[in-house]
């Protein structure tokens, strides 16, 4: 790198997270609040990688009963049928909607599980202050934050075939404990991503002249 | 990019807080940070007046979205319609309370509050008044906005229709198309709404804390 960059934190400023206001940060430490707003101010995120990590792990596990446990339960004459989120995608494609079955894939398997590894990789790698590649990891952190949400699908999907299929004894689709489980991993996700501090990716860039 | 002699208009980048000078105005219409590339601001022309308009259509098709059926379906001559307050409470009546919650924040009570909050703060301000508590709003919307998932809902209600088809005549009700409406105005209404603009009206002088407004006075060192 070349010479460091000027950022807010190196001159002294803090930015306000709410209003965006700068404010000289104090001298002696402690808190300030935002002369406009009113909001504490930070210079980072408080505990960011160690919240990340906190809600990375819950993530992780509940991701297991999320995977293994039924999501859908669908009851007829013919008997009962159990459907994890995977066998739900098999279904989908065995019954010749192949372009259903890769939009449940990507929502429900690719993104959840591509979200889990980024932001291991993003908490790991600004834990030991690695310098390497921080716009490539600036731009995983937003695809993070833009994909993320969509994984929330399949809870939706449950949701809406479990209120209007209830049709007894003909045929009736009960949400499964997965979709409380896959419905936390979901939350839990969005929390770790809101709680990651970006700018740590940056900050160690400028170390060697402190 | 990095600071001038004119610190007036300085900006630290949200995601990689980098300083930087704000653009001239009208040079560009989404200003982007120069290292990380995130977007730092959009030229919102208007954001009031443009945000009421859409605040007040949303509104109306909220309320049609919610108080009739998304969809309705039969299976040899039952038939069944839901909306989406009846899919919620269906769903809580299943022991499915932690679900119904969770649907009920992102697709109702998110949506529902940005809806109030941003009505709240704009109409009055379009007729020159400006509403109390507007950092309180300004910080709670901030916080909302990112629960609220109609675009993923709606996208869900249409595997759902899909796949009920293969064994149900499924017929879409009025609040499906609804959905769709309010979908395209509320996202044209978060992009109308600049809340820079607000927390500009807001003076930097606030009782009890002494006058430290870098974002005037600069970068002196």
């Amino acid at each position: 790198m070349s010479a460091p960059a000027l950022t807010a934190a190196r001159a002294g400023l803090i930015r306000c997270g709410d209003c965006e206001l700068l404010s000289r940060a104090p001298q002696s430490g402690g808190n300030l609040a935002c002369p406009r707003c009113g909001a504490t101010l930070h210079q980072r995120k408080p505990n960011s990688i160690q919240r990340t990590w906190a809600l990375l792990i819950a993530a992780y596990i509940l991701y297991i009963p999320a995977n293994l446990l039924p999501m859908m339960v669908t009851t007829s004459p013919q008997g009962t049928a159990n459907d994890t989120i995977m066998s739900g995608v098999v279904y989908l494609l065995s019954s010749g909607s192949w372009p259903l079955a890769l939009l449940v894939f990507l929502a429900s398997i690719t993104i959840p599980l591509a979200k889990l590894v980024s932001l291991t990789f993003l908490a790991w790698s600004v834990q030991r202050r690695s310098t390497w590649q921080p716009e490539q990891r600036a731009r995983i952190y937003r695809m993070v934050e833009i994909v993320g949400r969509w994984s929330m699908l399949d809870v939706y999907i449950v949701t809406i075939m479990a209120a209007l299929v209830q049709m007894q004894p003909l045929a009736a689709i009960d949400a499964g404990p997965a979709a409380i489980a896959f419905g936390a991993v979901v939350v839990l996700t969005l929390l770790a991503a809101n709680s990651f501090d970006p700018r740590l990716i940056w900050d160690p860039l400028g170390d060697h002249d402190d | 990019m990095i600071v001038g002699m004119a610190p007036r208009a300085l900006l630290a980048c949200p995601d990689c807080d980098l300083l930087q000078r704000e653009p001239e105005p009208a040079d560009r219409t989404v200003v982007t940070c120069a290292r990380c590339g995130s977007v730092l601001y959009r030229d919102t022309p208007d954001t009031v007046d443009r945000t009421l308009a859409f605040a007040l259509g949303a509104s109306v098709l909220f309320i049609v979205a919610n108080a009739f059926p998304i969809v309705g379906m039969t299976i040899e001559g039952r038939s069944n319609t839901v909306s989406l307050p009846g899919a919620l409470v269906a769903l809580w009546h299943q022991d499915m309370q932690l679900v119904a919650g969770l649907v009920g924040l992102t697709t109702l009570l998110a949506p529902g509050l940005v809806l109030a909050g941003l009505l709240y703060l704009v109409l009055p301000l379009h007729f020159g008044r400006q509403p109390p508590g507007v950092p309180l709003i300004l910080r709670t919307l901030d916080s909302i906005q990112p629960w609220g998932l109609m675009e993923v809902f709606m996208l869900g209600l249409l595997v759902s229709l899909v796949k009920l088809e293969m064994y149900a005549k499924v017929v879409p009700g009025v609040a499906l198309w609804a959905f769709g409406a309010l979908l395209l105005v509320f996202t044209a209404m978060a992009a109308a709404f600049d809340p820079r603009s607000l927390w500009a009206r807001i003076g930097t002088a606030r009782s009890g804390t002494a006058r430290s407004g870098a974002g005037r006075s600069g970068a002196g060192r």
